[in-house]
């Protein structure tokens, strides 16, 4: 079962469609118990940063502290920028502090939000992306991104007039700011990919 | 690189995907959700579902339609038409629209647009303009609200700048004067918008050939462009635009 963290902020649903629509079991929660039960989890987000620290509240710690264990997690877009130590959207916060690096705005010279679907050069080492070949088209929709400054880090990026991360995997810890669940069926793979990481686990 | 996008709207009345001109003489297009699933199936870049009517009982219909759209489609989409409150728009995010668009409210209360950008993030408010070029002042465009019905004494290009700056995070401009015509987009309009903003700009109204949309991406300056009656009535396939497109050098996911 993966359970699909539910904190109040847009599009939980569609990534529990996404993730129904491939088969697999899925579950929409808020509930430490479940949370904690999980085979893998996902936090989703459209929302400001900040806002997002907020809802998500007491949850945030038992996040980190099953991720730190071991359970696989996929933050997607917000989510993913929450794995990282802070942000600076609408004032500064701390994320959750598992991948380093900070979430920043953009840089001035270009169309922002980076809004579309734009090519992510694949790293075949990396577990998301396989089977989806040297490089594929994702759906974003963001103005900060993750600077990411983790040496043990493995990274895609994206070309936005500058080496943009497109995700990110840390050992059984998984962000993409591109959003899986809206990239057709390449985004529908990586979900498929991330069931497989968690079904390994439970092996 | 960022690709350019396609993106057919579906204007939605009684359940039902409609089309007109100039905002007038609807017809039936077929059901919304799978017109959706085919657009998307086609490799359209997102879609846009307009509740025309936006009455209290048809913001119920979209918001069931939204959540069946998202059980069958996975790429973005836009929901609007009628959208006043911060409620609203949660309720429609999560049921799976990846963005909301904001039109007459925002003119009526521009807190709304910034209340929602904090709260949901710039990149799923979208600020959604009828423009009516103004017959007193050449070279200008006049902000008309409720479906087109009601024009105001807002300069378009200057309504898009203020948009910006409250917290739109992309301009869905729509041509009343070109809407459903087929004769091509307002790039004038649209090079204007472009001009003055650094959000994306979706360009809308006019499309129906191939070279339309060029234009309106390379003279126009939009990030986007939306067609309805060109794809609904099957004039041209949307493999058939991107192809077109992506032979001229612009960016597709193709």
């Amino acid at each position: 079962m993966i359970v699909v963290i539910d904190y109040n902020v847009g599009n939980v649903r569609s990534v529990c469609k996404a993730f129904r629509y491939l088969g697999c079991e899925v579950q929409l929660s808020s509930r430490p118990d479940e949370i904690e039960a999980a085979e893998g989890l996902v936090l989703p987000g459209v929302a400001a940063f900040g806002y997002a620290v907020g809802v998500l509240g007491s949850l945030a710690e038992l996040i980190k502290e099953l991720a730190l264990a071991g359970k696989p997690l996929l933050g997607i877009c917000v989510g993913h920028q929450l794995l990282f130590e802070k942000s600076c959207e609408h004032g500064e916060h701390a994320g959750l502090g598992l991948v380093k690096g900070d979430v920043v705005r953009l840089p001035a010279g270009r169309v922002i939000p980076h809004m579309g679907w734009n090519k992510v050069v694949i790293r075949e080492d990396m577990d998301l992306f396989a089977g989806l070949g040297s490089e594929k088209h994702f759906y974003f929709a963001h103005s900060y991104y993750s600077d990411v400054k983790d040496g043990g880090t493995k990274i895609a990026y994206t070309d936005y007039g500058f080496e943009l991360p497109a995700s990110v995997q840390k050992d059984n810890i998984y962000g993409a700011q591109f959003h899986p669940e809206k990239s057709g069926n390449t985004g529908l793979q990586v979900l498929r990919n991330f069931v497989s990481v968690c079904e390994k686990g439970k092996r | 690189m960022l690709t350019k996008r396609i993106i057919p709207c579906l204007d939605v009345k009684d359940g039902r995907v409609v089309k007109g001109v100039q905002f007038l003489n609807l017809r039936d297009a077929g059901d919304p959700v799978e017109l959706g699933k085919r657009y998307s199936d086609e490799g359209a870049d997102e879609l846009v579902f307009l509740d025309i009517t936006a009455t209290i009982r048809s913001r119920k219909t979209i918001v069931g339609l939204v959540e069946r759209v998202a059980e069958n489609v996975f790429i973005p989409f836009t929901v609007g038409g009628g959208i006043h409150t911060i409620e609203q728009i949660d309720e429609l995010l999560r049921s799976g629209a990846e963005k909301v668009s904001i039109n007459t409210a925002a003119v009526q209360n521009t807190d709304i647009i910034t209340k929602a950008a904090e709260r949901f993030g710039n990149q799923c408010i979208v600020l959604a303009i009828d423009a009516r070029r103004s017959k007193v002042k050449k070279g200008h465009w006049q902000v008309c609200v409720k479906a087109g019905t009601e024009p105001t004494d807002i300069d378009v290009v200057q309504w898009a700048v203020k948009g910006e700056q409250l917290g739109a995070g992309e301009i869905l401009l729509t041509s009343m004067d070109a809407d459903g015509t087929q004769a091509g987009y307002d790039n004038e309009l649209n090079r204007a918008v472009s001009d003055a903003v650094n959000i994306p700009l979706i360009a809308s109204g006019g499309a129906g050939r191939l070279e339309h949309l060029h234009d309106a991406i390379v003279k126009g300056g939009a990030d986007a462009v939306l067609m309805a009656s060109i794809t609904h009535f099957e004039t041209i396939s949307i493999r058939q635009m991107k192809e077109y497109l992506a032979k001229r050098q612009i960016p597709m996911n193709l």
